[in-house]
């Protein structure tokens, strides 16, 4: 650095500089204003439940992704272990289990995927998005070779308890988006007020530095993709109240894509280390509105795929341009 | 029983495991194994799996698969990854049918079109990766989700008007159906355009500097490597293979389903790795993606044969990414590790109490102060005098670290100049008849230098063993040599195992690694004499010219090999135990030789090399500094006959001036003294000696003198130790 940038560097900042999360939230009130008076319908009540509702569960299991993603991971699976431990939960229901007990176990069973995955990302030291990738596989074959023969599971009537998680409470306001709520503060209180958390950005900010200094990184790494999954099966135990049925197509739709698109728009950079709960507040809000508004222009699921795919692409790529990383020392899947 | 230990430990299965682990072809036999383990499990389970008509079926859907994998292992010796393979290869094989049934166009711009469409997507996705510098990994699973989404779009939209039509081409037809030979025209499509892939990136100038950016892009950077036009051009490859098998699969198929080539980056992903090609880029083969892919392919085809649930399929595949994933990050992270542990492999050597070599002992071997006033010279002006030669106008050189002859000009050998600089590490010289040095030197050969100068090459190798795995064709650390009167130069190459800075690992192992090599001038060949010896070191053809005289150090032995006369081949042990271990070989004016002691035996090594294991359990578990090494912090030179008896030593206790000493020349009445790690070369008189002597004249001068030194050893030669 030369002097001068470093003079410049040491003087305290005049103005106002806004974080990504920031910037994606003002856009996403620009986009909101012009949708209110471009899309007809879209501002009604109802609708804004609908767009609530929609974008909570995505939020959810944003969060989850973005544990990892600030740990400098990534989880491929989080789909399919939310679909098959929900799906095995629900088929245990529907076999006279009693309700806890079923929910315990599939809440068990996701976090024991999470802590599989941490093993072969920490300790078997396979990278990331392979060990994601074919973990996914595997576990969404032998879900359905052995437990979900049919591609879905449905809840049978009279659970009224785990469909309220998807219904509305009083005024309308639907019960997921308070499940959201409730979420995303616990996450922002770990991440930001416990040693853990703050380990987690340790972590993903520099590995190496984090384990020289004394950070037990193999169980960390552990911890966080359980955590991404416990999170996820929260998600997808919401998703059941709200349809009544897991259908584990949801593995092979581009939904992981969504999360990932929500974490990385909102400000978690892939390299790890940087973001936090508002930066996926806000990359599920602007997606959520996007995903919304193609709804309503009635485009089909391949045209939002592509456009979601285009923003994607786009998002990532400025991601490596505001967030360069080192290539020529960067390991395969990274 | 200790025949059968010396046994077990001569060819230790460790020394075969370590020597195999080191060779390249070594990795790809692994899945190759696989391969066939998988093709004959199902021959056994699966009835007529082998038959013709099956065999020609699985040929003809196997290539697409395979330039999916090849596309894919493509992108990974890049360093890189290309998941969008599969929807490429959906793309294209659309496309294929939209061109020719829907658009009417001909077979030729068809192909051209939707490889130009491979290599577009291609070229989306190297650009992005190369030149915007983002994850291949993210960045092309979002062109998958994007081109698969396209895909269904396009293909419903489409779906009626391609299921009506069809094509009137007997071209399109044969590529569909074709046989050549036999073989179906996709099989030879196959082997054709792998064998030009394999090329192109072993032979070809970008396709090697793709393999280049693979294994070290800063590596590639620095050598002038283009990295980001590489990269790009090994995605737009890429794209172009997954094209033409789209374009292959729709000349099988006819149709374009919602399920083509879903999944098909994942089964290439696993083919890839499983056929070793590394994901750190830059390492692997395109057969070895060809060996994966067929791994892959005969696997999903035999499960879906014998009726396997299609989840249960992919949930194999995925198990298998993980395996074979693991065991390649873990393979390249402990190949060195391993090969370390196992690479070492210590033989059997028993050896019984050397002569004693205690001042005032009584014994030939006893200390004494003979060099210990050594008069200096070139001190400090030299680093690691291994042999020094005198020619005949008394001009003294010598080797040093650096890989140069070194010339230290007559009378008082105060100037140095670099005689010549040959590179490698130079160490035992000898004269030849034209006044030439020729030098052997460690890590290249045996190389002359004229005395205008010039360099040339004598030989830097010989023949190969055939029943070692280790390609030791090469001459690997040549030592000394002498020089016969026929002109046949005569050389150690002291191990073919290790390089000169690891002869101490050699010396842990004790076994036969090394061996003596001729080369004839007259045919120009060259060719082991002697194989499997321990440590040959010094060199010397006796004075009567029939015999070479040379010394194995760990063994501390000095053989006589003969080369002419009647008993010609015969070799055998003229000394055996000595207190130390023995270095060059040199000829003495009284028909005598000199022989350097480098190093002194202690009872403690000793009883080292009468234990493999321990050794074995020293190099694996402690750190170098800390190994029990021979000792060679002593100066010894000693003199011996013919007979191999002992008969005098010059000793520089506690080797103050003379450590380590490797060689030793007399010349007119002095004895010059050399050493690996000295910073000088010693110099003192010797009394009674013949002050006209000189080596070039011993060799080459007057033959008068020869006839008498043969009778003396002849008169002896009944006595002699035999081998």
């Amino acid at each position: 650095m030369s002097s001068e940038a470093a003079a410049a560097a040491s003087q305290p900042r005049s103005g106002y500089k806004p974080s990504q999360a920031e910037i994606v939230l003002g856009v996403t009130l620009v986009l909101f204003v012009i949708m209110s008076v471009a899309l007809p319908g879209f501002i009604t009540l109802g609708n804004l439940f609908t767009l609530a509702r929609n974008i909570s569960i995505l939020g959810i299991l944003a969060l989850g992704m973005a544990v990892v993603v600030i740990g400098r991971g990534i989880d491929l699976s989080q789909i399919a272990t939310l679909g098959c431990s929900a799906a095995i939960a629900m088929t245990m229901i529907n076999a006279g289990w009693p309700v806890p007990v079923a929910l315990g176990f599939g809440m068990l069973l996701s976090i024991l995927m999470g802590l599989a995955n941490g093993y072969l990302v920490s300790v078997v030291e396979i990278p990331p998005l392979f060990t994601t990738l074919a973990s996914g596989l595997l576990i969404v074959g032998v879900t359905r070779a052995l437990v979900v023969p049919a591609y879905q599971v449905f809840l049978e009537p009279g659970h009224t308890n785990i469909l309220a998680l998807g219904g509305t409470i009083a005024g309308g306001l639907p019960a997921p988006v308070i499940a959201f709520a409730i979420c995303a503060l616990l996450l922002h209180l770990f991440l930001s007020r416990t040693v853990i958390g703050r380990f987690i950005y340790a972590h993903g900010d520099n590995a190496l530095a984090a384990r020289l200094s004394g950070i037990a990184t193999r169980p960390l790494t552990m911890i966080e993709y359980a955590l991404c999954s416990a999170i996820g099966y929260v998600g997808g135990i919401i998703m059941v109240g709200s349809t009544s049925l897991m259908h584990l197509q949801i593995v092979d739709s581009t939904l992981i894509f969504d999360v990932i698109l929500v974490v990385v728009l909102g400000g978690v950079s892939l390299v790890g280390g940087r973001g936090n709960v508002l930066s996926v507040i806000a990359g599920t809000l602007l997606i959520g509105l996007l995903l919304n508004a193609m709804t309503i222009m009635n485009l089909d699921i391949q045209t939002q795929d592509m456009i979601k795919g285009l923003v994607l692409l786009l998002a990532i790529t400025i991601d490596s341009i505001i967030h360069p990383r080192d290539e020529e020392t960067a390991k395969q899947g990274d | 029983m200790n025949a059968l230990r010396r046994l077990w430990y001569r060819y230790s299965p460790q020394l075969i495991i370590g020597e195999l682990l080191e060779k390249r072809w070594m990795e790809p036999i692994v899945p190759f194994t696989l391969m066939l383990l998988v093709f004959a499990a199902f021959i056994v389970t699966i009835p007529s799996y082998a038959s013709i008509v099956q065999l020609q079926q699985l040929m003809r859907s196997f290539p697409e698969q395979a330039f999916v994998a090849m596309a894919m292992a493509l992108s990974i010796l890049s360093g890189g990854i290309d998941l969008s393979v599969g929807a490429v290869f959906a793309m294209a094989d659309f496309l294929t049918l939209y061109f020719l049934q829907v658009q009417d166009w001909p077979l030729p711009l068809t192909i051209v079109a939707v490889l130009a469409w491979g290599a577009l997507i291609g070229a989306v996705n190297g650009g992005l990766i190369a030149y915007a510098k983002t994850r291949p990994f993210l960045t092309t699973m979002v062109v998958l989700i994007i081109l698969r989404a396209a895909y269904n779009k396009i293909t419903g939209v489409y779906a009626a008007e391609l299921a009506g039509a069809s094509v009137d081409s007997a071209a399109w037809d044969f590529l569909g159906a074709g046989f050549v030979f036999g073989i179906p025209i996709n099989m030879v499509c196959l082997i054709v355009i792998g064998a030009i892939a394999h090329l192109y990136l072993t032979r070809i100038r970008s396709g090697v500097h793709i393999m280049a950016v693979g294994s070290s892009r800063k590596a590639a950077r620095h050598a002038g490597i283009n990295v980001q036009r590489s990269l790009f051009l090994a995605y737009v490859l890429a794209g172009m293979l997954s094209a033409l098998a789209g374009l292959l699969y729709a000349a099988r198929q006819n149709s374009a389903g919602t399920d083509t080539g879903v999944g098909w980056e994942v089964n290439a992903l696993a083919a890839a790795v499983l056929g070793g090609i590394s994901l750190a880029g830059g390492r692997g083969t395109i057969s070895r993606a060809l060996m994966g892919a067929a791994i892959i392919f005969l696997l999903i085809n035999g499960l879906v044969q014998l009726g396997t649930h299609g989840s249960l399929t992919s949930a194999a595949i995925g198990a298998i990414l993980l395996a074979a994933v693991a065991f390649n990050v873990k393979f390249v992270k402990n190949k060195g590790k391993i090969l370390q542990k196992i690479y070492v492999s210590p033989s059997l050597v028993e050896f019984s109490p050397p002569a004693s070599i205690e001042r005032g002992g009584g014994t030939v071997f006893a200390e004494n102060d003979r060099l210990k006033d050594s008069e200096a010279i070139a001190l400090d002006k030299i680093e690691g005098p291994e042999d020094i030669i005198l020619d005949r106008s008394d001009n003294l050189y010598t080797v040093n670290r650096n890989g140069s002859i070194i010339r230290f000009l007559a009378p008082n050998y105060e100037k140095r100049e670099e005689f010549a600089r040959i590179g490698g590490r130079p160490l035992g010289m000898a004269i030849d008849r034209d006044e030439s040095i020729i030098v052997c030197v460690a890590g290249m050969g045996v190389y002359g230098v004229r005395q205008d100068r010039t360099i040339f090459k004598v030989t830097d190798e010989t023949n190969r063993t055939w029943y070692r795995f280790k390609d030791d064709s090469r001459l690997w650390l040549a030592d000394d040599l002498d020089i016969a009167a026929d002109g046949k130069i005569y050389f150690s190459d002291a191990t073919t195992r290790y390089d000169l800075s690891e002869w101490a690992l050699d010396g842990f192992e004790g076994r036969g690694n090394g061996r003596l090599v001729c080369y004839d001038p007259a045919t120009k060949t060259t060719r082991t004499v002697l194989a499997n010896l321990a440590f040959p070191n010094g060199v010397c053809i006796s004075h009567d010219g029939q015999a070479v005289l040379w010394v194995s150090t760990w063994l501390c032995r000095i053989y006589r090999y003969w080369i002419a006369g009647p008993q010609t081949g015969k070799l055998e042990i003229i000394a055996d135990n000595l207190p130390g271990y023995p270095d060059n070989i040199n000829r003495a004016s009284d028909g005598n030789y000199w022989l350097a002691l480098v190093g002194l035996r202690s009872p403690v090594y000793d009883i080292a090399m009468a234990d493999p294991s321990f050794r074995t359990r020293m190099v694996k578990q402690i750190p170098p500094d800390e190994w029990l090494c021979p000792g060679i912090n002593f100066g010894c030179v000693v003199k011996f006959d013919d007979n191999g008896e002992v008969l005098e030593s010059l000793w520089d206790p506690g080797g103050v001036s003379h450590p380590t000493i490797t060689s030793m020349r007399e010349h007119k009445g002095y004895l010059y003294i050399g050493g690996l790690e000295n910073n000088r070369i010693g110099r003192v008189p010797l009394p009674g000696a013949d002050k006209s002597w000189t080596g070039w004249d011993s060799y080459w001068g007057d033959k008068t003198k020869k006839g008498a030194a043969s009778a003396v050893a002849h008169a002896r030669a009944d006595h002699v130790v035999s081998a």
